[in-house]
């Protein structure tokens, strides 16, 4: 992801409310946002895996795909809006119920991936899609989407307004307390709330590995709510540097590092989003590449390392225990939960296996690692409303 | 004693032959939480200006020069286990190495308290 350019930077909705807090900007993906408020990185990491955390992600790409014209029926109109979008992607979006939010991979002809994205079926209306795309891609991504929909689809940005999310294991308590029913909602389920005579789009979904939501708002209301549930004690606002340490320690990956144009989903381990039906159809972008791999023709894979002593950075070379070269880091910090270093990489499949020794170089120095399965922290998703 | 600050924000703390070597309670607060500290070899030599440490964040690695050249004779073994004391105690128990300074005269190219206040302000 770029994180600079020669454009100038662009400030969220809830710019003030940051600054108010005490939150350090910085420039990230064209936007201006706060990288950590003054209780520190770690701090508000350790408060998002045991009680709530307030994230304002609103310089990512939400938009909206509605069909052209009444359908028949919503199934029908579903069915329309789902062929138009996914000749671009890897997953199942025909299949989706509504209501129901779903990770896929918009790809390029060659099988690379040219972002990460959730699809969600509408709830309400049949032929009604929710798109949420990454902030560095968003531009690029929606002239593809358009292109492909032409006059059959209209693609609206809603980027304008507030996008949060709220993510800990008090995120359920605290949202479904000022947004009644937001509780009910199963995982990667979304919904309308009202809330003060505003319309608020809630998903149970989130980058952290925790229960938690993310929520959008009309720009008008943002500030208002914002501060309505930064009210409550169980929350504090969280920055983009414990956003990336919380996805880092559940093994998400981060377009731009992680992902990128080359990257498979199969080299990616992301085979859970090429759906069943998709692969029988073999009717996505680099078929051909992405269903060989996933009959075992791979180069690389990403894994997960535990690295001794310095945190091993993006770009940090992995060598096998004998020295030789085998990979590269894609993201690399420091766990506050486990208190040590850990990493993503890519390495050739036969040092994929969790327990394989392996190496990486650090300031001319070669530290141990080795592979371990991912997440590295448990995911904590509630995967069943609550009663 | 005296202590004088680097540009960078290194500070060294001269106590007769002895230099003390950290980072200033402004650097810590601009990095963040320090999560890793490489500390430089007992008995290597170092000139001014020479990378001495590296200190780490949760997002970067941050590299501290020596402000003055000399020996290492000591480092702050504490530091392996609890990188964090940088953040909490910078001047005192978060000190990183100390030096036997070889040529003292260096120091007083370095920024003494009020001209450190000036260059932080």
């Amino acid at each position: 992801m770029a994180e600079s350019s020669n454009e100038p930077l662009k400030t969220v909705v809830l710019n003030d409310e940051h600054v108010k807090l005490g939150g350090r900007m910085v420039p990230f993906s064209g936007y201006s946002l706060p990288v950590q408020y003054p209780t520190g990185i770690i701090a508000e990491h350790k408060w998002t895996r045991e009680h709530a955390g307030l994230f304002d992600v609103s310089h990512m790409g939400p938009s909206f795909v509605v069909i052209d014209g009444t359908p028949a029926s919503p199934d029908a109109g579903h069915a329309d809006v789902a062929a138009l979008v996914e000749p671009l992607v890897s997953g199942d979006i025909a299949g989706l119920k509504p209501g129901q939010l779903r990770y896929t991979l918009l790809l390029n002809d060659e099988g690379g991936t040219r972002d990460d994205l959730m699809i969600g079926r509408s709830p309400l209306y049949g032929g009604s899609l929710y798109v949420i795309v990454n902030a560095g891609t968003k531009q690029a991504d929606w002239g593809l989407i358009e292109a492909r929909l032409g006059s059959r689809a209209k693609l609206t940005r809603a980027d304008d307004g507030a996008l949060l999310a709220l993510q800990g294991p008090e995120a359920v308590a605290v949202l479904d307390a000022i947004l009644p029913g937001v509780g009910n909602l199963a995982f990667m389920h979304y919904g309308p709330f009202d809330w003060q005579g505003a319309r608020v789009i809630v998903s149970r979904s989130g980058y952290t590995g925790e229960d938690g939501f993310e929520l959008l708002c009309a720009k008008e209301h943002a500030a208002t709510l914002w501060n309505t549930i930064l009210a409550d004690s169980r929350v504090k606002p969280i920055g983009l540097g414990a956003r990336d340490s919380l996805r880092l320690e559940a093994g998400l990956p981060l377009y731009g590092h992680d992902l990128d144009d080359t990257v498979s989903p199969i080299e990616a381990g992301l085979n859970f989003a090429v759906s069943k039906r998709r692969r029988e159809a073999r009717d996505f972008p680099g078929a051909g590449r992405i269903l060989a791999e996933l009959g075992g023709e791979l180069t690389r894979v990403r894994v997960g390392l535990f690295v001794e002593g310095a945190p091993a950075r993006e770009d940090t070379t992995i060598f096998d225990a004998h020295g030789v070269g085998i990979g590269r880091v894609t993201s690399g910090g420091f766990s506050p939960s486990l208190n040590r270093a850990i990493a993503l990489g890519f390495v050739t499949p036969q040092h994929a296996a969790p327990g394989t020794r392996l190496q990486v170089e650090v300031r001319g120095r070669m530290q141990a690692a080795e592979v371990t399965q991912l997440p590295f922290v448990p995911h904590r998703y509630v995967r069943k409303a609550t009663p | 004693m005296t202590t004088k600050y680097t540009e960078d924000h290194e500070y060294i703390r001269v106590e007769g032959a002895t230099g003390i070597v950290g980072i200033t309670a402004y650097a810590q607060d601009q990095l963040g939480d320090i999560v890793f500290v490489e500390l430089p070899s007992v008995g290597k030599v170092l000139n001014k200006g020479d990378e001495a440490a590296v200190v780490e964040s949760v997002k970067a690695a941050s590299e501290i020069y020596s402000p003055a050249s000399g020996t290492v004779i000591e480092v702050n073994t504490a530091l392996t286990g609890e990188p964090g004391l940088v953040n909490q105690a910078p001047d005192t128990d978060g000190w990183i190495y100390k030096l036997r300074l070889t040529n003292p005269a260096e120091l007083d190219t370095l920024m003494d308290d009020a001209a450190y206040a000036k260059h932080t302000a």
